[in-house]
């Protein structure tokens, strides 16, 4: 039997004698250097609760409402939690060291897996850092299908928190609804693109193919059916005593400490900060699109909950301003550089033919140069970091996953608060251990 | 006492029928979600797809409650010890379903990170390919595994069936 | 912040308007930091509004060495990219530090940004890039008792070999 005999050791939680000082600050949710007032005393989270009154318990790496493969250790005084790690890595699929074995042509494939359940945002991401490394520029058609393409799978995306964390509260009626209406998102995805997920269908030069016929009556049905079930959601759970209950004044994160641990998205803008690249550093179109940008107040779970579902329904806007806008033209760039012959051509060019095998196997060359692209995906910053040398294949390609960074909230959000309220905690964080382990 | 006495209709048959028709109605898999399959999986058990009408509608989040564990996603050199842990949980009788081909072989992930294919971890039943397999992939390789159950022995059921890759399992059920 | 910092900061911003250099790092704006001051000009680009540390990663260039740096830049084995984020100005700036082979360290910025233990800390695993006065600075990815950082150029993809047999017939 070839079981691989490991063990975590150091990254697990030590004992408190055992931890640096600055690291047991960190694990009891002190972010370091904030202004006076703000920043967390230390001492007041276990005043008084020696190391022998207190227990450290382990919670995943298998277990339901950890989201995947998160493994938190908390130590708990009781019922409240004192400090907490979480311990990732579970989910590491080297995929960037893949990325380095792929040629640009067959990029989008992996990058696709990384954060899967914003496949459409990693696929656009990647392909937006290889074009401005080769100077290329996409028709517009093509910028605008990624944009109603994005916009749709944020949508999914939220929906799928919605259903997530309905569950995790112990809402489970909601996550069926969630999932129903994720269904009617993924079955036009599987028009467009084949798949349902992991699409690859965001390409260096533009999308693998055009919108199929009657595309903007799809889109409109969906423009249709979301917004009345999300009018459902606002009564199932928004007004909702339990639920309230269960998420307000619940892993509460201040501006300051979400800016200084780097968080973004709705975390970020749950706590009161107005940030969102489509509106503040606009990339693509984004700029001649009119939305709002959510932002919360009190910076707990239940403001979280009520951005994701408030930017459901700015999405359902620009949606629809979207399929009004895109204009007719190519949907990927007519460089022979970056784009095969149409299908057609083959059969009677042998210029064609060669061109096509050619692009295949040995893909196109991308000039030396380094680049850092962000977008704003369902969770926050998705950062792309590539480096060339020139040659078919990436040097270097780094994503900076938001769920990633947002994970180190999760210290600062759990401190002096119940361990039944860690599901609620880790749930409203929404980390994709896809995208955190890559 | 002869069964003229009666008054109602029944069916005769021998006990390892009854025994195997209600093992294959009421498979209840563990969660193991591990990346994207997971998301296939609960959109399986949601309300389009609704693995109910096949009585597995019930995701135990307890090893020792469940008797299938669908491997969903690609599976880690840091996660397999945690993964063999709660196979090892699980009560006899029990099978795996390995979903998606990362679970099945690795898939695209030919690296040092992946380990390539669950079977070398734990047996496995069913290998359903696809990256990930829609809901009715999934469904098909259920539909497999409940054939496998209905036709398969009760007592001996991995010498005899072949399953598991060959590998044996040495204090398996502890 | 110093007076010295400020100068610095101007000189490499000087650096990276070259147009060869410009070229290759299109429309963005990159600075080189050397290790020694590479603490102070990410602590004088907080000081003049750069609020987040949005990215934090690390590249061995053992197989690329010829690549473009402005004069003056001392190519290394390693170099460690820090992405920073103005809020306020609307603006990027990425910050670059060589890393020798020989000596991996770098101080932390985890005292001005605590957001950046984890990317460090990935770094470290991935790349060995030591970082000094990190609170924790283990393993983060990979089993603790894994050898070896698997992004280095000179660690293996750890490819298996796929073997490719005639399957039993079924039928």
């Amino acid at each position: 039997m070839t079981v691989h005999e490991t063990f975590e050791g150091g990254q697990e939680m030590k004992g408190r004698d055992d931890t640096g000082l600055k690291e047991l600050a960190r694990e009891k949710g002190a972010v370091l250097r904030l202004p006076e007032g703000v920043t967390v005393d230390p001492a007041d989270v276990d005043v008084e609760v020696g190391e022998d009154e207190t227990m450290i318990i382990n919670m995943g790496p298998q277990h339901p409402s950890t989201h995947g493969v998160l493994r938190v250790m908390l130590e708990l005084d009781g019922e409240t939690v004192l400090r907490s790690k979480p311990v990732i890595g579970y989910l590491h699929t080297g995929m960037e060291k893949n990325q380095e074995e792929l040629m640009y042509i067959q990029g989008s494939t992996n990058v696709t897996r990384m954060d899967y359940l914003s496949p459409i945002f990693n696929e656009t991401v990647f392909s937006v850092a290889v074009e401005t490394l080769l100077d290329v520029q996409v028709p517009d058609r093509a910028t605008w299908i990624r944009m109603l393409m994005m916009e749709l799978n944020r949508v999914a995306s939220h929906l799928l928190f919605m259903a997530t964390n309905g569950m995790d509260v112990g809402a489970i009626s909601m996550m069926l609804y969630g999932w129903r209406e994720r269904e009617i998102i993924l079955s036009f995805f599987e028009k467009v693109t084949g798949l349902r997920m992991n699409h690859n269908y965001v390409r260096p030069g533009g999308v693998a193919a055009d919108l199929p016929e009657g595309w903007q009556d799809d889109v409109l049905d969906i423009c249709d059916a979301i917004p009345p079930r999300l009018a459902e959601y606002d009564d199932l759970l928004t007004g909702q005593p339990i639920f309230r209950e269960r998420t307000e004044q619940v892993g509460v994160i201040t501006a300051d400490q979400a800016l200084a641990l780097g968080a973004t998205g709705p975390i970020l803008r749950a706590a009161g900060v107005p940030w969102d690249l489509r509106k503040d550093m606009p990339y693509m179109f984004y700029d001649q699109l009119e939305f709002d940008v959510v932002v919360g107040t009190y910076g707990d779970a239940f403001d979280r909950y009520a951005v994701r579902l408030n930017e459901m329904r700015e999405s359902i806007n620009m949606i629809r301003q979207i399929v009004d806008l895109v204009p007719a033209g190519d949907y990927r760039v007519q460089d022979k550089k970056v784009t095969p012959p149409p299908r057609a051509r083959i059969d009677e060019s042998m210029e064609a033919l060669i061109h096509h095998f050619k692009l295949f196997t040995e893909g196109f060359k991308v000039p030396t140069g380094e680049v850092y692209v962000a977008i704003e995906q369902p969770r926050g910053e998705l950062g792309a970091y590539l480096v060339s040398d020139g040659s078919a294949k990436p040097y270097r390609f780094h994503m900076r996953d938001p769920s990633f960074v947002n994970l180190q909230c999760l210290p600062v959000m759990l401190r002096g608060g119940f361990v039944a309220d860690a599901v609620a905690v880790i749930s409203s964080i929404d980390p994709i251990m896809g995208g955190v382990d890559r | 006492m002869g069964l003229e006495d009666l008054s109602h209709n029944f069916i005769t048959g021998n006990l390892e029928t009854l025994v195997k028709w209600a093992r294959r109605n009421s498979v209840w898999p563990a969660t193991f979600g591990l990346a994207c399959c997971a998301i296939e999986m609960m959109a399986t058990g949601a309300a389009n797809y609704d693995l109910a009408r096949f009585g597995m509608e019930v995701f135990r989040a307890s090893p020792r409650q469940a008797d299938l564990m669908i491997v969903a996603g690609r599976l880690s050199q840091k996660m397999a010890p945690v993964l063999r842990q709660v196979y090892d949980q699980m009560m006899e009788p029990k099978w795996v379903i390995s979903m998606g081909v990362c679970a099945s072989s690795g898939g695209m992930f030919n690296n040092y990170a992946l380990v390539q294919g669950v079977d070398q971890v734990v047996p496995v039943d069913i290998y359903v390919p696809g990256c990930p397999p829609g809901p009715q992939t999934l469904m098909h390789g259920i539909i497999t595994l409940h054939e496998l159950i209905r036709t398969g022995e009760i007592m001996q059921r991995r010498q005899s069936s072949g399953a598991g890759a060959g590998l044996t399992l040495e204090g398996a059920g502890r | 912040m110093s007076d010295s910092t400020v100068e610095q900061t101007e000189t490499e911003t000087a650096a990276e308007t070259e147009p060869e250099t410009a070229a290759a790092t299109p429309g963005q704006h990159v600075l080189h930091a050397t290790r020694e001051s590479y603490l102070d000009v990410v602590k004088g680009l907080q000081d003049e509004g750069y609020d987040m540390l949005v990215d934090l990663c690390a590249v061995d260039y053992l197989s690329h060495p010829g690549r473009v740096l402005p004069n003056g830049v001392e190519p290394e084995r390693f170099e460690v990219v820090v992405n920073l984020l103005s809020r306020p100005l609307r603006k990027r700036v990425r910050v670059r530090v060589q890393v020798p082979d020989a000596d991996p360290t770098l101080p932390s910025l985890f005292d001005l940004w605590p957001g950046t233990e984890a990317m460090e800390r990935e770094a470290f695993d991935l790349m060995g890039i030591v970082f000094t006065d990190h609170p924790d600075l283990t393993r983060i990815l990979m089993p603790e008792d894994w050898e070896g950082h698997p992004l280095r150029k000179d660690y293996g993809v750890g490819r298996v070999p796929v073997q490719f047999k005639a399957a039993p017939s079924t039928r």
